[in-house]
């Protein structure tokens, strides 16, 4: 017997042992707060932790206190009770629960009344609407009153996922668009989906709220502090679930102000762009970046796509069948349909809402005429344009 | 038959086939017991190597070892073999050996039934695994890779992995409506004389509570997945907002069933424990009467809180509200039954042989499982915990010392009646240790990775994550030698060993321990009387 108390021993102390030499990098709570929610929840999570840990470290001893005096081995003759008998015994056996009871529907269910009040209330006082769409496997952010709108993708290179080249310091929490704030406003999040369900996460923020086909979900957020907040979708996407990061850039209201500004003079850029007649490389360069940013995940980088679950681009029949009509129309299933609209029911999403005239025209073009498609003709983004 | 009388063994039994048909046909609950309790081993084994693959691949940052396709396939297996395939059969099998046994009755009510029962799981199993295997030899779509919560869209865009496991989940559903018709009518009418409701044993309240609350929960499963199968096929739009559809719709299906699952798995734990705990004591069970009521408030409470499972997905305030509260309910009649087990042994005689260290792992640990779902149902908080690792660790510690540990304790306490050998006990405690240190090890890194924003169901992480998971993955590799090591026990324990007694525990109570060890084939053909 003993021998086994010592190989317990030993065991429990290894474990120690493991969780110590990794301290330095744990944290044993959740990240600094950045707004209201996220303080509260802290609070709560602390305080819940400690009374928690209170009432498993006191039963813990209980049962060990037990299991070491009232042995048989040490000659402990058991008792016959199997129920509390006295008016004093059952008042003792009732207090625990009555304790429970108040630590349930008093010590956690009265702040929980109120934050959970608080997290719904969206609307009172929101100073600005920022509407955040979960699409496979990107995050879209509109900025509806300033007219805004653009994709945010993870940049970890894939060499770096497939260990061939060293892991930078954000890895997987890295961004080519973040989502930038103004700090102190009370910011009203409103999401939905193209696809599946994800979920919008930022630890900081303490939110986290569904992404859903169809429907507007809404949260908000005040952050307090400037600076970079991460967080990642949270709810299964299919395959790259793991690679669709969130990244928050809180600014000062100046600084904000100045970013609206550059993003609509490069909105205004890109609507005069769709109106000017494009050379082919100018498309198919700009195809090739918006294909392998967007496309490539499902398609693969040489369009050969994952069959079954993702057809390949090259050679496919669609990619080299006509677009429009002899009238000039949009051809049913066709190319720019596909792309434009999507298909219900698979992965392939509608990408006319996320996607520029300019972009939809050059991706359309470098699909035409890459992979081995030589199909030569190229669209225009004024063609996009009109047709959708 | 009639004229066999107890004492017979199998081996000179009349009637009796030989070989595989022995198995296919037999109609007897302890062959089925067995064929149950090796299935869901075995099912333990398959689910086990799947998520030692994905720790294998959590071991460090970066794609090693499966890619993202086959990350999510994996860890959708596991969650549905190991609740599906494991953990039910594995109470099933317990009920089989033991409800006739403990109630005195010579079988279960409906012996075809019941060979029926049985022999739908294996064809389901098959079903459930056949797309991922032809997958990994490049072929077809691979297994269902939406996890075990099979979320809508998600569910209605994937591959036809997805068709099979509907099919799957029909028959896994239809094996335990069987199953569980069978012990309600075994447990209604087959009692001992003098055996009164409020005098049969917690084991058999327990699996009466779970066999109702099963024929009330599976058909909703049923219904839904069939609805998923609709969409996919058929231009249905149940889950589609487009066509006027709702894929919150979905996650209020699964969870009607998904959240009283959690308790048929806990249940048949909860009636297992108070006989080992009084046995290993020497003193006759705590608060008898309280701890069936606190059963069936489970139960019943257990029906009504399903939606704490989706905080994030967004509902009414008032929603949120009602769901937290009833939800915190439940931790009532919990505490009632932890009160009653620690009183059992609360001045008793103890000793410490395998099963009662396996039950009181599991008291411990389940106990940090129950206390970290308190937090959960927070609806405001949650929104912290929901679906980072902090959930993952919270249900591990809810799944695993009930499934597994519980499951042990009890096998560890039967195994001389159904074996006729004593185990050997220094393996056995050995076997405890080894899980103890391994699920610790495995599960407590978790909730730290869910504090520091580590989501659920990824293949790959940041790398702030990467020294827990390390040690997890280490924990995950410690439990799976652990089963070996049990494997090892058991054969050992078939094959001979000290001789065990009718009463093969000094402080063992129950109609069980007045038959011969092993147990005679046909047991109780004369009935006792309880008195
Ligand atoms: C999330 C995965 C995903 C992404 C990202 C994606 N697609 Fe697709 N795509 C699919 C799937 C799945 C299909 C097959 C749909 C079906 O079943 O007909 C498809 C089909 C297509 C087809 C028709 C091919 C054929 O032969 O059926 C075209 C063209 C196409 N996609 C273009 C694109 C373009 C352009 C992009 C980027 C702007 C893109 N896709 C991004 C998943 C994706
Ligand atoms: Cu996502």
């Amino acid at each position: 017997m003993s021998r086994f108390r010592r190989a317990f021993a030993a065991g429990s102390l290894a474990l120690l042992g493991l969780v110590g030499s990794a301290q330095a990098e744990i944290r044993w709570t959740f990240p600094d707060p950045a707004t209201p929610l996220a303080a509260d929840t802290l609070h709560v999570h602390n305080l819940f932790m400690t009374i928690a840990g209170t009432i498993f470290i006191l039963v813990f001893a209980l049962i060990m206190y037990s299991v070491m005096v009232h042995r048989k081995s040490k000659g402990y003759k058991a008792a016959t009770f199997t129920a509390p008998r006295t008016a004093k015994q059952v008042a003792l056996t009732l207090l625990p629960f009555a304790g429970l009871l108040y630590i349930d529907y008093v010590v956690f269910g009265i702040p929980a009344y109120h934050a959970v009040l608080s997290y719904e209330d969206s609307k009172t006082n929101a100073e600005m609407v920022v509407k955040v769409t979960g699409s496979q496997w990107k995050w879209l952010y509109e900025y509806p009153a300033e007219d805004i709108k653009f994709v945010s993708l993870l940049t970890t290179p894939k060499e770096q996922i497939h260990n061939q080249a060293p892991k930078g310091e954000h890895y997987l929490l890295e961004v080519d668009n973040p989502l930038v704030l103004p700090v102190g406003k009370k910011i009203r999040f409103i999401t939905t989906s193209t696809d599946v369900i994800h979920s919008w996460w930022v630890p900081a923020f303490g939110v986290k709220r569904d992404a859903i086909p169809g429907f507007l979900r809404e949260f908000w957020a005040t952050i307090e502090k400037p600076g970079i907040y991460r967080g990642q979708c949270a709810e299964l996407c299919g395959k790259d679930h793991g690679f669709m990061p969130v990244v928050v850039q809180a600014v000062s209201q100046p600084e904000f102000d100045k970013w609206v500004a550059d993003k609509k003079a490069a909105v205004v850029a890109a609507a005069a762009s769709a109106d000017k007649e494009w050379t082919k490389d100018e498309l198919m360069a700009k195809g090739k970046d918006v294909y392998e940013k967007v496309c490539a995940a499902c398609h693969q980088t040489n369009g050969q796509g994952l069959p079954p679950a993702f057809p390949a681009l090259a050679g496919s029949a669609i990619v080299k069948g006509p677009f429009v009509d002899n009238d000039g129309r949009l051809v049913k299933d066709g190319h720019l349909d596909r792309v434009l609209n999507g298909k219900t029911g698979t992965a392939m999403q509608a990408f006319r809402e996320s996607l520029s005239d300019a972009e939809l025209a050059a991706v359309v073009t470098y699909e035409r005429n890459s992979f081995g498609n030589t199909v030569g003709d190229f669209v225009q983004p004024s063609t996009v344009k009109k047709l959708r | 038959m009639s004229t066999t009388t107890a004492a017979d063994t199998h081996a000179e039994h009349h009637d009796h086939p030989a070989g595989f048909s022995r198995w296919l046909l037999t109609t007897n609950h302890k062959d089925i017991g067995n064929m149950y309790l090796i299935f869901a081993f075995v099912m333990l084994m398959v689910g086990g190597a799947m998520i030692l693959t994905v720790r294998a691949e959590l071991f460090t940052p970066g794609l090693q070892i499966v890619k993202p396709e086959l990350f999510n396939q994996l860890i959708t297996l596991h969650g549905l073999i190991m609740v599906f395939g494991a953990a039910m059969p594995a109470a099933t099998g317990l009920a089989n050996w033991m409800l006739p046994m403990v109630i005195g009755a010579p079988d279960m009510a409906l012996p075809r039934l019941n060979n029926w029962s049985f022999w739908i799981l294996p064809p389901a199993a098959v079903m459930l695994v056949t797309p991922f295997v032809l997958g990994l030899a490049g072929i077809g779509t691979g297994g269902a890779d939406t996890g075990w919560t099979m979320y809508a869209p998600l569910s209605v865009q994937t591959g036809w992995g997805m068709d099979f496991t509907i099919f799957a989940v029909h028959m896994l559903g239809m094996s335990s409506i069987l199953a569980s018709i069978n012990v309600i009518v075994t447990i209604l009418n087959m009692r001992a004389p003098g055996m009164t409701m409020f005098k049969m044993p917690l084991f058999a309240w327990a699996f009466l509570l779970t066999a109702f609350l099963l024929i009330f929960i599976m058909p909703v499963l049923a219904g839904g997945v069939t609805m998923l199968l609709m969409d996919r096929h058929f231009e249905t739009n149940f889950f589609n907002a487009a066509g006027g559809g709702d894929p919150v719709l979905w996650q209020h299906i699964f969870w009607f069933m998904g959240h009283p699952e959690v308790y048929v798995l806990l249940l048949p734990i909860a009636g297992v424990i108070p006989h080992v705990i009084s046995a290993f004591a020497r003193k006759p069970s705590f608060g008898y009467t309280a701890q069936v009521w606190s059963m069936i408030a489970i139960a019943a409470l257990s029906i009504v809180v399903w939606a704490h499972h989706m905080f994030t997905s967004g509902m009414s305030t008032g929603a949120q509200l009602y769901f937290m509260y009833s939800t915190m309910l439940i931790s009532l009649p919990l505490a009632v039954l932890f009160y009653c087990w620690i009183a059992t042994f609360w001045r008793g005689s103890i000793s410490l042989e395998t099963p009662m260290l396996f039950a009181l792992g599991f008291i411990v640990f389940f106990g940090w499982g129950g206390l970290t779902g308190l937090v959960l149902a927070d609806a405001a908080a949650d929104a912290q915990y929901h679906n980072a690792y902090f959930l993952v660790a919270h249900f591990h510690y809810a799944l695993y010392p009930t499934t597994v540990m519980g499951a042990m304790a009890g096998v560890y306490y039967w195994l001389p009646k159904w074996t006729g050998h004593m185990y050997d006990e220094r393996l056995g405690k050995l076997h405890f240790i080894l899980v103890a240190i391994g699920m610790n090890l495995t599960f407590l890194p978790q909730f730290l990775l869910g504090l520091a924003g580590m989501p659920r169901r990824i293949p790959d992480y940041a790398l702030q994550f990467a020294d827990l998971n390390m040690a997890s993955s280490i924990g995950a590799f410690i439990l799976g030698i652990s089963h070996l090591l049990f494997i090892y026990v058991v054969i050992k324990c078939v094959r001979g060993g000290q001789k065990a007694e009718a009463r093969a525990w000094e402080g063992a109570d129950g109609l069980e321990w007045t038959v011969p060890s092993p147990a005679p084939y046909h047991t109780f053909e004369t009935q006792p009387v309880v008195k």
